[in-house]
């Protein structure tokens, strides 16, 4: 392997080795600040990595990975991710008795998985990385071994992801009967076993990103696990897969199939409604989180479809600014989280919370406008993008579920913000918040804000991410 | 630079006024007030110094998001300026009127307000349409935060209505401008969101008519006509006093003003396809504004209705694409808002003293409170058209231009004046006379209020009388506007 494919390799090694360094510092002493310490800079030492990187120009490095800008990017955003739940995982551990050290393995081995699919090119690559994802986050979810709704949250993930795993494995297996191929960018000749096959992958990778009709374990889930491990979840594992699932569409040439097309276009048209309606019925933060994240896979659908062009670059961006304002949301969820055993987040818990907390209400209102799409937030340059990838591609059909889903979006995003200014409140004014969490929160909404009114640059590496994928 | 102090002022004294809540109750008022009132001066200044080029006395061109071709773009023409000149002082008379409402959290209901006339006079003076857009939702969250939480009865409700219906409607015009930049893109050499790029060149066959019903949509709903009204009477009806002046005087204008800068030349063609259609929802808009309004126990519905008959005024007057209409339009756009803005003043004003908006139970203002009575009843009567009173300009020089275009639209808009007459008879006779509850106590207008009611006062008989500066100031853009007509086939 010539070394400047290795210098290229450098952000994914870090990335791999920080659970590593945690588990041993762990091993030597039990320490919640120093292992946070420690995996928090690992990642950034990772995460900074990646400029360097870029330099190196695209790469394939083993037959498994392809080291370009769209992986490179990818890399850093759920690297970035990985920090920032880490930092809220230590405010939000902090405040409970359990032994916090091992979570931190666990992001780490996460956030690892989610990079191998940021440059996956290969199935083999892409069934690594999905699994060491999914594994992690099984202990993610059931962190908190005490508490049965976190088990129980655990438990479905498991359950559900193994589900899709096993379909995801048997697909690849039926490609590879067909073709005698597992690299992306071979496909063979179409036949009812190449289609049951690729049906089979996709079947396997809507579960993960919890598309309708595969999303039934997602509100569950969102709302039993601890907060930071929800913010992971709705992120990166989401992320990651996508970002591969695109990666494999382009590069195979399936983009244009119909065979691929239709159903994937089926698919975001009832998350995008069927996300939404459900989410008007809840009444928990959480799972209006959930739902919301549910319509908002549907809404990157849109830019999947758009294709070459537009498609990869909104993708991009959409992405971008959804890792920062859901994590943002999830950043407040978690901060309000008071009870050490109580991940209920009725919304009525949220009544009065501007009058006394407007800090952490504003930030909540603008992460709720982010995702409702409205101006001034990274959410809005988010939505402007998927409506001109949508329209550019003519898909009109799309466009319209993509504008039904975001009126209905409006009722329930609003609805939260009506609570809150409501005028009583019965929640006590909290403790003092934990730094780490108030610092990261701010820095999220400060990211969120310039996104909305400056996002030329982000723009532009989107840009350069999607020219990456030809 | 010019131009970004205008749009500044504003937004920094929100902020301003937001951080001075915790110095006393009456700070953030008149912070807000002073930006405003400092807003206005500069203004004045800029429009008498200004001698842009072209067709813009002001103009302002920076570059945002190079890959979309979208820019900063500001310009200020003779409407803009009238527009915008509107909006900071009837934004001044919200703010220092402000009733009951401003006891609670003022910092942030000053921050609001003040947020919404930031994103007001931006949507009058950008000329990029991302940046339009932007404006145009950055006006909705403030405006709803206003009525959600300082509003009346069913105020979380109505709230969510205002903002679905504005919200669902603009993601309409974003496809449409979407579509309008795509299909552009060829002729231009790249995309562009620039209006004035966008007007060099001819619309795209085929498709204008459907990206122009995408803008229309979206400034039907605003105006707002027949059958997209719905959400006005809910949202006026539960605003507070404050954000219902902003609401009627200001932000229904946006929608008027995005038909004459944008729709009309735009989509030219298209646009002459649909003036039928467009008279017939403004004609429905007089009629059916008028007999609803009528129909009103509700002292503020009953105002909130009347801006539906008026704003079909406006409507057919864009539609007739005629110099004279045009610049009616304009008239009547500025009479209607200080008009309605007062009126909601003054209802709102009976409501804190009276404990009612029910006409059945109002009465007998005059005897008692002789001053909120005469200004009730001046008001009023501007509403209907009185000759003398600004709104009468405006709808006289609509009437002349639809009835050049459609003698038969001229005539039934003409019923609409009667209508008028009928339900502002019915206002005055249950406000100001006959029995009322025990008034005694109620005091009548002072101080602050009664000052800025005089001043509006003022304005409406200055344009009322001597309309030409007025004219004078848009007849620029209304002669652009109706040179952009296409020629008759």
């Amino acid at each position: 392997m010539p070394p400047t494919n290795l210098s290229a390799l450098v952000p994914l090694l870090l990335v791999m080795l920080t659970p590593v360094a945690a588990l041993l510092a762990i091993a030597a002493r039990r320490h919640h600040e120093a292992t946070a310490g420690i995996t928090v800079a690992g990642l950034a030492l990772a995460l900074a990595s990646v400029p360097p990187a870029m330099g190196t120009g695209p790469g394939q490095v083993t037959p498994l990975l392809r080291i370009d800008d769209y992986a490179l990017l990818f890399t850093g955003l759920v690297v970035a991710a990985g920090i920032v739940v880490a930092m809220l995982a230590h405010g939000y551990w902090r405040r409970r008795p359990e032994q916090a050290e091992e979570f931190y393995v666990l992001l780490g081995l996460a956030t690892a998985g989610a990079a191998v699919l940021a440059a996956a090119d290969h199935f083999a690559a892409l069934f690594l990385g999905v699994e060491l994802l999914s594994v992690s986050l099984f202990g993610l979810c059931a962190y908190p071994v005490r508490r049965t709704t976190a088990l129980e949250a655990g438990l479905k993930y498991l359950i559900l992801s193994g589900v899709a795993s096993g379909l995801l494995l048997f697909g690849i297996a039926l490609v590879y009967a067909d073709s005698g191929q597992l690299g992306f960018a071979t496909i063979g000749r179409a036949g009812p076993i190449m289609g049951l096959g690729l049906a089979l992958i996709l079947a396997g990778l809507a579960f993960k990103l919890s598309w309708v009709p595969f999303h039934l374990w997602t509100p569950d889930v969102y709302q039993g696990a601890p907060s930071p491990a929800t913010a992971f979840l709705a992120t990166v594992s989401k992320g990651a897969v996508l970002v591969v699932l695109v990666r494999w569409l382009i590069e195979s040439g399936l983009y244009d199939a119909p065979a691929v097309v239709v159903p994937l276009a089926v698919l975001a048209v009832l998350s995008m409604l069927a996300g939404n309606l459900l989410a008007l019925l809840q009444e928990d933060l959480k799972r209006i989180l959930a739902y919301s994240s549910v319509a908002h896979l549907g809404y990157i659908l849109v830019a999947v479809l758009a294709g070459r062009g537009l498609g990869a670059e909104a993708l991009a961006f959409y992405l971008v600014a959804y890792f920062v304002t859901t994590l943002g949301a999830f950043a407040i969820v978690a901060l309000l989280s008071e009870a050490p055993d109580d991940e209920r987040h009725h919304l009525d818990r949220y009544r009065g919370l501007l009058w006394q907390q407007p800090g952490l209400a504003f930030c909540l209102m603008l992460m709720l406008l982010s995702l409702a799409g409205l101006p001034v937030t990274a959410g809005f340059v988010g939505k402007f993008y998927l409506f001109a990838a949508g329209v550019d591609a003519g898909a009109w059909i799309l466009v319209a579920a993509l504008l039904l889903g975001s009126a209905i979006g409006l009722f329930y995003y609003l609805r939260v913000v009506a609570v809150m200014v409501l005028p009583q409140g019965d929640r006590a004014a909290g403790g003092r918040l934990p730094l780490t969490s108030l610092i990261v929160l701010a820095a999220l909404t400060a990211l969120l804000v310039w996104l909305g009114v400056y996002p030329t640059p982000t723009v532009e590496a989107a840009l350069a991410a999607a020219a990456a994928l030809g | 630079m010019g131009l970004i102090l205008l749009l500044l002022l504003p937004l920094v004294g929100a902020v301003t006024a937001w951080a001075a809540g915790g110095l006393g109750p009456r700070w953030p008022r008149w912070l807000a007030a002073a930006f405003l009132a400092l807003d206005i001066v500069w203004l004045l200044w800029v429009g008498l110094h200004a001698d842009g080029p072209g067709a813009w006395l002001l103009h302002l061109r920076l570059p945002w998001i190079p890959r979309f071709g979208i820019g900063f773009e500001l310009g200020m023409d003779g409407l803009a300026m009238v527009l915008v000149a509107l909006t900071l002082l009837l934004g001044l008379a919200a703010v220092l009127a402000a009733g009951r409402e401003a006891e609670q959290e003022p910092g942030l209901l000053m921050a609001n307000l003040l947020l919404t006339l930031t994103g007001a006079v931006g949507v009058f003076l950008a000329l990029d349409l991302f940046l339009f857009f932007v404006f145009w939702e950055l006006m909705l969250i403030p405006m709803y935060l206003i009525i959600a939480i300082w509003g009346h009865e069913d105020r979380i409700r109505s709230g969510l209505k205002f903002i679905i219906f504005t919200q669902a409607s603009g993601l309409l015009m974003l496809t449409a401008i979407l579509g309008l930049v795509l299909a552009q893109r060829e002729a231009l050499g790249g995309p562009s969101f620039s209006y004035t790029d966008l007007l060099g060149v001819p619309a795209p066959e085929g498709w204008a008519i459907w990206l122009m019903l995408g803008f229309f949509l979206a400034f039907a709903v605003k105006l707002p006509t027949v059958p997209l009204h719905t959400w006005l009477p809910d949202a006026h009806t539960d605003a507070p006093t404050a954000g219902s002046v902003i609401l009627a005087g200001i932000l229904l204008k946006t929608g008027a003003y995005g038909l004459l800068r944008f729709a009309l030349p735009l989509f030219p063609e298209a646009s002459q396809a649909f003036a039928p259609v467009a008279w017939i929802l403004g004609l429905a808009g007089v009629v059916y504004g008028a007999v609803l309004a009528f129909a009103q126990s509700d002292a503020k519905r009953l105002v909130a209705y009347t801006s539906i008959a008026h704003m079909g005024f406006v409507l057919i007057g864009v539609y007739t694409w005629d110099i004279l209409g045009l610049q009616g339009a304009a008239v009547l756009m500025v009479a209607h808002g200080v008009g309605t803005g007062a009126l909601f003043i003054m209802v709102g004003t009976m409501e804190e003293r009276m404990g009612t908006r029910d006409l059945s139970q109002l009465g007998g203002l005059w005897s008692v409170a002789p001053r909120m009575a005469a200004v009730t009843l001046i008001f009023t009567l501007a509403a209907l058209g009185l000759p003398g009173l600004a709104n009468f300009v405006g709808e006289i020089l609509i009437l002349l231009a639809a009835f050049a275009a459609s003698p038969l639209v001229a005539a039934v808009a003409a019923l609409g004046l009667v209508l008028a007459a009928v339900y502002g008879l019915r206002l005055i006779r249950h406000a100001l006379h006959g029995p009322g509850p025990g008034l005694d106590g109620i005091a009548d207008l002072t101080g602050i209020r009664l000052a800025v009611l005089a001043a509006m006062l003022v304005l409406m008989g200055w344009l009322g009388l001597g309309p030409q500066p007025l004219l004078e100031t848009t007849a620029p853009t209304a002669a652009r506007i109706a040179a952009s007509a296409p020629l008759p086939p």
